[in-house]
C-alpha cells in the first residue's frame, strides 16, 4: 500500500468523522434552544389543580352542600388504537357500553370526556389498563345531603362545578375559590412522572354558613308538601323569618328537585317560588291598611265602621262581603276580613296613605336576601286618585308580591315597627334596623290580629296549644286569560307567633287548591299552625302565660 | 515495530503488565481503548434503560463473552487464520443459504438459523468476518495492484454473502458485509479510477435502484429529507433522536435525567438508538468523547495495519478495522439525521445481538496478526 492511499484513506476518514462532529455540534448548540423547547414540549404539561369548593351548612353546623374527589376520564382520540379487548376493557372500566366508548373515540377533536364522576377506586381500575392517550383528571363533585328538602336554596352546580342555582349560583365566586396550576412531566403514554414545579397553588374556597335551621326545614317541607298534596295545589311556598335577625329560618317550595340527580335537562320543579313568583296578596295587605288608618288619626281602636248591607258600590263596581256584617269594629274587620269595612276606610284616607305604609314595609322593592332571582313585586301610586284603586288596594289588589316580600312586610309588624333586612346567612350579629312605623300604632294592629285566629275569626286553624297567633289569611282569585278567574285561587296565610313576643313570622301560601275549601284560613292556616308549633319548640320560646286573651 | 514498542514500554517501568499482555498477544493500547468503550457504554447503558438490573446484568455478560472471544481469538496463530480462511469463508456462505431454506422467522425478516445444538445465530454476523479474510486471502500472494480478473473474482467472494444477506432481507447488515469486503479491496489498492467509475455507475443506476427498494426502505430515505413528512411514522425514530441530541446541549441533561431517553419518547433507545441518549443527558462532551475513543481505535488499527510484514494480515487489520469505523460511522449519521435508517447497532455500546462477540473476536484476529512477528 503506497504513502499516498494511506494519507488519502485516512483523510477521507478525517472529514468523515469532521462532518459527523459537525452535525452533532449543529444539534446541541446551534439548534439547542429549539430541540431543547420541542424536547420539552413532548414531556412537560401545565396541569390544573382543581380547587375544592367551600362547603355550605346550616346554622347549626349540618352540611347541605359537600364536594368529593372524583375522577374524569378523558381521551385523546387522535392517539388512541385500541384494539377490541382493550376497547371492551375500557368500557367495562367506565361503565359504558363497546359500541358508545367507540363512537366517542371515532370524534375528530383531541378532548373527548368519556366519563365524569367515578369514583377513585373506579378511576384506578381504567388507570390499571395503561391505555395510551386515555387520561385522567381529578374533578369534584357536589352532593346534597338535604337533597330536595333544601334544593332551592342550596341550589346545584354544573358537572364542570359552577353554581347554577340557589346559593352555589350567587354565592359562586366566593365558593369556588381558585383553582391551581403546576407544571408535570408526563412520558409518552401521558402517564404523570413527576411535579416539577407549583405554579399557582389552589385556594380552597370558602365555607357559608346559611340562616336555614336544617330541622325546621325538613318540618316545613314536609309539611307543605302534604298539604299541596292533600289539596292537589299546583304549587306551594312557606318561609319563616327570625323575628330577632332577619334571618330566614326555613325557605320550602313545593315542587321540588332532588339536585344530586343529573339536573343538565332542568327540572321544572328549579323554581324558586317563595322568592321569584308574585300573587297578588289579597286580605294579607289589610292589617297594613288599618295601619294607615290608625297612622292618620282619623280612626282608633275604638273606631266603628257600618258594612251593611253588606256590600258598596264604588264608581261601578261592587265591592261585597259574603254576608252582611253590620256595624263593626276594625278588629272585627280583620277578623272577618271584611271588604266592605276596609274599602270604606280606605276612601276616607289620603290618597296616598296606605301606598305609602306598603312602601315603608318593604312591597314593590328588592330585597336583597342573596338568592337569585328575587321578584320586585309591583306597587305603583299611578291611578291612586281613583276611588276604585284606593279600595282595591285596601284588601290587596292591583299590587303584586313574592312570599319573601310578605314576610319582610310581615316582620316590620313583628319588631313593632323596624324593618330589618331578611338574610339568608348566618348573621353574627342582630343587623340594624329601621324604624318605618310607631311602635304604639303597630302593637295595637297586631293585638287586632290575633283576633283572627280566635272566636269567630278566619283562620281559627292557626291556633296552636300555648301560644297566641296574630295572622292574617288570604285568598286572592288568579288572573287568568279573561280577567279574574272564580275557580283559581291563591290561599295565603301569613302570621306572627308568638304574638305577645314575636318569635317568627311566617307566610303560607299554596297555590291553586282544588276542592270546596280553597281559602287561607282553611288551606294556608293549618300547615303555619304546625309548622309554628315545632319552630316555638326548637327555638325555645316561652309559653303564653294568658294564652286565650284576645 | 512491536519490539520497540514493548521495550519503550520497559523502559519507564511502571507498565510492565502491558508487555506481560504483549506476551500473550494482546495489544494493550488497543485493549485499553475497547475496554474504555465497554465500560463507558455500560454506564450509558444502565441510564437508557431505565437502570433495569436484568438488561444491564445480560449486558454485562455478553461484554464478559466478547472479551473472552477477543482473548481466545488473539492466541491462535495467525497461521491457523490464514489456512482456515477459505474453509470459513465456505461455510458461512453455506449457512447463509440454509438460513433461506430453514431460517426462522421474525419480525417479517428470515435472519436466524437453529440448528441442533447450538443456541440461536445469524450467520451473516460470520460473513462479516469471513468476507474480509477471504479477499485479503485472496490477494494474499497476487500482484498489488490488482489485475482486473483479480478484482472480478474479489467482487464475487463480496457480493455472494452479501446477495444471500440481502434477500433475507437485512439490507443493513449486508451493506455492512460489503462495506467490509471494500475496504480490505481498498486496501488492497484498488485504481482511483474505478472508484471514480464505480461512484459514476451508481449514480447513474440509483434511479433504477431505487425501484428495486421496498416501500419502507423508501420511506427511510425519504424522510432523512424530510422527517417532518411522517413525523408519527417513519420520521418520528430521527425527530425523537435529533431532539434528543440537541436539546441535551454541549453539558448534558446528566445522566439519568434525559426527558426524551426516560420517559420514552426515544424508539430503540437502549439499542441502535443508544447515541441519542449519550447527546441528550451526557451532551456534546460526552459524544466526542466516544468518537474521540472510536478515532484512537481507528488509529491504532491502521498503525498495526502499516506495521504488518504479509500481506495477509496488512489487508485484514486494515480492513477489520475500517469496518468497525464504518460502524461508527454509519450509526451516529443515522440517528443524527444524516444518513437513513437501517439497523446499524452502535458497535460494543448498544444492547444486545452477537454483533460485539463478532468485532471483539476480529480484534483478536487483528492483535493475533499484529504479535506475531512473521506476519
Amino acid at each position: 500500500m503506497n504513502r499516498w492511499r494511506h494519507y488519502t484513506l485516512v483523510c477521507a476518514f478525517m472529514v468523515m468523522m469532521v462532518g459527523l462532529i459537525g452535525r452533532v455540534v449543529y444539534l446541541s448548540t446551534s439548534e439547542h434552544k429549539f430541540l431543547q423547547a420541542q424536547g420539552d414540549a413532548r414531556s412537560i404539561r401545565n396541569e390544573v389543580i382543581p380547587s375544592y369548593r367551600g362547603v355550605v351548612y346550616d346554622r347549626s353546623g349540618q352540611a347541605l352542600a359537600v364536594s368529593t374527589p372524583v375522577i374524569a376520564v378523558w381521551a385523546d382520540p387522535k392517539t388512541v388504537t385500541l384494539d377490541t379487548d382493550q376497547t371492551r376493557n375500557l368500557a367495562l372500566a367506565l361503565g359504558r357500553s363497546v359500541p358508545d366508548v367507540t363512537k366517542s373515540l371515532g370524534q375528530s377533536n383531541r378532548f373527548v370526556y368519556l366519563k365524569r364522576g367515578l369514583t377513585v377506586e373506579e378511576g384506578k381500575r381504567v388507570g390499571d389498563l395503561h391505555l395510551p392517550g386515555i387520561y385522567q383528571q381529578p374533578e369534584y363533585r357536589r352532593y346534597y345531603p338535604a337533597s330536595e328538602t333544601a334544593s332551592h336554596v342550596v341550589g346545584v352546580t354544573s358537572v364542570d362545578d359552577v353554581g347554577l342555582e340557589g346559593i352555589e349560583l350567587s354565592f359562586n365566586t366566593v365558593l369556588k375559590g381558585q383553582r391551581g396550576e403546576k407544571v408535570v412531566l408526563r412520558d409518552r403514554l401521558g402517564n404523570t412522572i413527576a411535579d416539577l414545579e407549583y405554579k399557582q397553588a389552589p385556594q380552597i374556597g370558602r365555607d357559608l354558613v346559611l340562616s336555614l335551621d336544617l330541622r325546621l326545614q325538613f318540618f316545613a317541607y314536609r309539611e307543605l308538601k302534604a298539604a299541596v298534596q292533600g289539596h292537589q295545589a299546583v304549587s306551594g311556598s312557606l318561609v319563616m323569618v327570625d323575628v330577632l335577625t332577619g334571618e330566614i329560618l326555613a325557605l320550602v317550595n313545593q315542587p321540588s328537585y332532588n339536585p344530586n340527580e343529573n339536573v343538565s335537562g332542568g327540572f321544572k320543579g328549579m323554581r324558586n317560588r317563595a322568592v321569584t313568583d308574585t300573587y297578588e296578596p289579597g286580605s294579607t295587605i289589610k292589617p297594613f291598611a288599618v295601619l294607615a288608618a290608625l297612622e292618620s288619626g282619623k280612626f282608633n281602636a275604638q273606631s266603628t265602621i257600618d258594612t251593611s248591607p253588606g256590600y258598596f258600590r264604588v264608581g261601578n263596581k261592587l265591592i261585597g262581603d259574603p254576608s252582611n256584617l253590620g256595624v263593626v269594629s276594625l278588629t272585627q274587620i280583620l277578623q272577618k276580613s271584611s271588604q266592605v269595612g276596609i274599602a270604606k276606610i280606605a276612601l276616607e284616607l289620603e290618597e296616598k296613605s296606605i301606598y305609602d305604609v306598603l312602601v315603608r314595609a318593604g312591597i314593590g322593592e328588592f330585597i336583597g336576601t342573596g338568592l337569585p332571582g328575587e321578584a320586585m313585586g309591583t306597587l305603583s301610586d299611578n291611578g291612586l286618585r281613583s276611588p276604585i284603586m284606593r279600595a282595591t288596594l285596601a284588601y290587596g289588589y292591583g299590587l303584586t308580591a313574592s312570599p319573601l316580600h310578605l314576610a319582610q312586610a310581615y316582620l316590620s309588624l313583628a319588631t313593632d315597627g323596624v324593618r330589618v333586612p331578611l338574610s339568608i346567612l348566618k348573621q353574627k350579629s342582630p343587623p340594624q334596623g329601621e324604624r318605618v312605623f310607631d311602635a304604639g300604632l303597630v302593637k295595637e294592629v297586631v293585638h287586632m290580629m290575633e283576633s283572627v285566629t280566635q272566636g269567630q275569626g278566619t283562620a281559627v286553624k292557626a291556633q296552636l296549644s300555648g301560644y297566641r297567633i296574630a295572622g292574617k289569611t288570604g285568598t286572592s282569585r288568579i288572573v287568568g286569560t279573561t280577567g279574574y278567574d272564580d275557580q283559581r285561587h291563591v290561599a295565603i296565610f301569613a302570621g306572627i307567633a308568638p304574638a305577645s313576643a314575636p318569635r317568627i313570622v311566617m307566610v303560607v301560601v299554596v297555590n291553586e287548591p282544588k276542592g270546596e275549601r280553597v281559602g287561607g284560613g282553611t288551606v294556608a292556616a293549618p300547615v303555619f299552625a304546625r309548622v309554628a308549633a315545632r319552630a316555638l319548640r326548637l327555638l325555645g320560646v316561652d309559653q303564653d302565660r294568658d294564652p286565650g286573651a284576645a | 515495530m512491536s519490539k520497540d514498542f514493548t521495550r519503550t514500554l520497559d523502559q519507564t517501568g511502571g507498565l510492565r503488565p502491558a508487555a506481560r499482555l504483549v506476551q500473550i498477544h494482546l495489544d494493550p493500547l488497543m485493549l485499553l481503548f475497547l475496554v474504555t468503550i465497554i465500560g463507558y457504554g455500560l454506564i450509558v447503558l444502565y441510564s437508557a434503560v431505565n437502570r433495569d438490573e436484568t438488561y444491564f446484568t445480560a449486558q454485562l455478560v455478553r461484554m464478559g463473552l466478547a472479551l473472552a472471544a477477543l482473548i481466545i481469538a488473539a492466541q491462535l496463530n495467525p497461521a491457523i487464520y490464514f489456512r482456515w480462511t477459505p474453509v470459513f469463508y465456505i461455510a458461512g456462505v453455506v449457512l447463509l443459504a440454509l438460513v433461506l431454506v430453514m431460517g426462522v422467522q421474525a419480525k417479517g425478516a428470515q435472519r436466524w438459523l437453529e440448528l441442533p445444538g447450538l443456541p440461536r445465530f445469524q450467520p451473516s454476523e460470520i460473513s462479516k468476518l469471513a468476507v474480509p479474510m477471504m479477499v485479503a486471502w485472496y490477494f494474499h500472494d497476487r500482484r498489488l495492484p490488482p489485475s482486473f480478473k483479480d478484482l472480478a473474482v474479489a467482487m464475487l467472494i463480496i457480493l455472494i454473502p452479501a446477495g444471500f444477506i440481502v434477500v433475507q432481507p437485512d439490507l443493513g447488515t449486508a451493506i455492512l458485509v460489503a462495506a467490509a469486503g471494500f475496504a480490505v479491496l481498498l486496501l488492497a489498492g484498488l485504481p482511483w479510477r474505478w472508484i471514480l467509475y464505480a461512484g459514476l455507475a451508481l449514480a447513474a443506476a440509483a434511479p433504477g435502484l431505487w425501484y428495486t427498494l421496498k416501500e419502507y426502505q423508501k420511506q427511510r430515505i425519504l424522510t432523512l429529507f424530510d422527517p417532518q413528512s411522517d413525523p408519527l411514522g417513519a420520521g418520528w425514530n430521527t425527530i425523537q433522536a435529533t431532539t434528543a441530541i440537541g436539546s441535551g446541549g454541549v453539558y448534558g441533561k446528566g445522566l439519568f435525567e434525559g426527558t426524551q431517553s426516560q420517559l420514552n419518547f426515544l424508539p430503540e433507545s437502549h439499542t441502535d438508538f443508544i447515541i441519542a441518549v449519550i447527546g441528550e443527558e451526557l451532551g456534546l462532551i460526552g459524544v466526542a468523547a466516544f468518537i474521540l475513543l472510536y478515532l484512537m481505535v481507528l488509529g491504532r488499527g491502521l498503525y498495526m495495519a502499516s506495521a504488518a510484514h504479509q500481506t495477509y494480515s496488512r489487508l485484514l487489520i486494515g480492513g477489520l478495522t475500517l469496518v468497525f469505523f464504518v460502524y461508527v460511522f454509519v450509526n451516529i449519521s443515522m440517528v443524527s439525521g444524516l444518513l437513513p435508517v437501517v439497523g446499524v447497532p452502535l458497535p460494543l455500546v448498544s444492547y444486545g445481538g452477537t454483533s460485539a462477540i463478532t468485532l471483539m473476536a476480529s480484534f483478536g484476529i487483528v492483535m493475533s496478526l499484529h504479535t506475531h512477528k512473521t506476519w
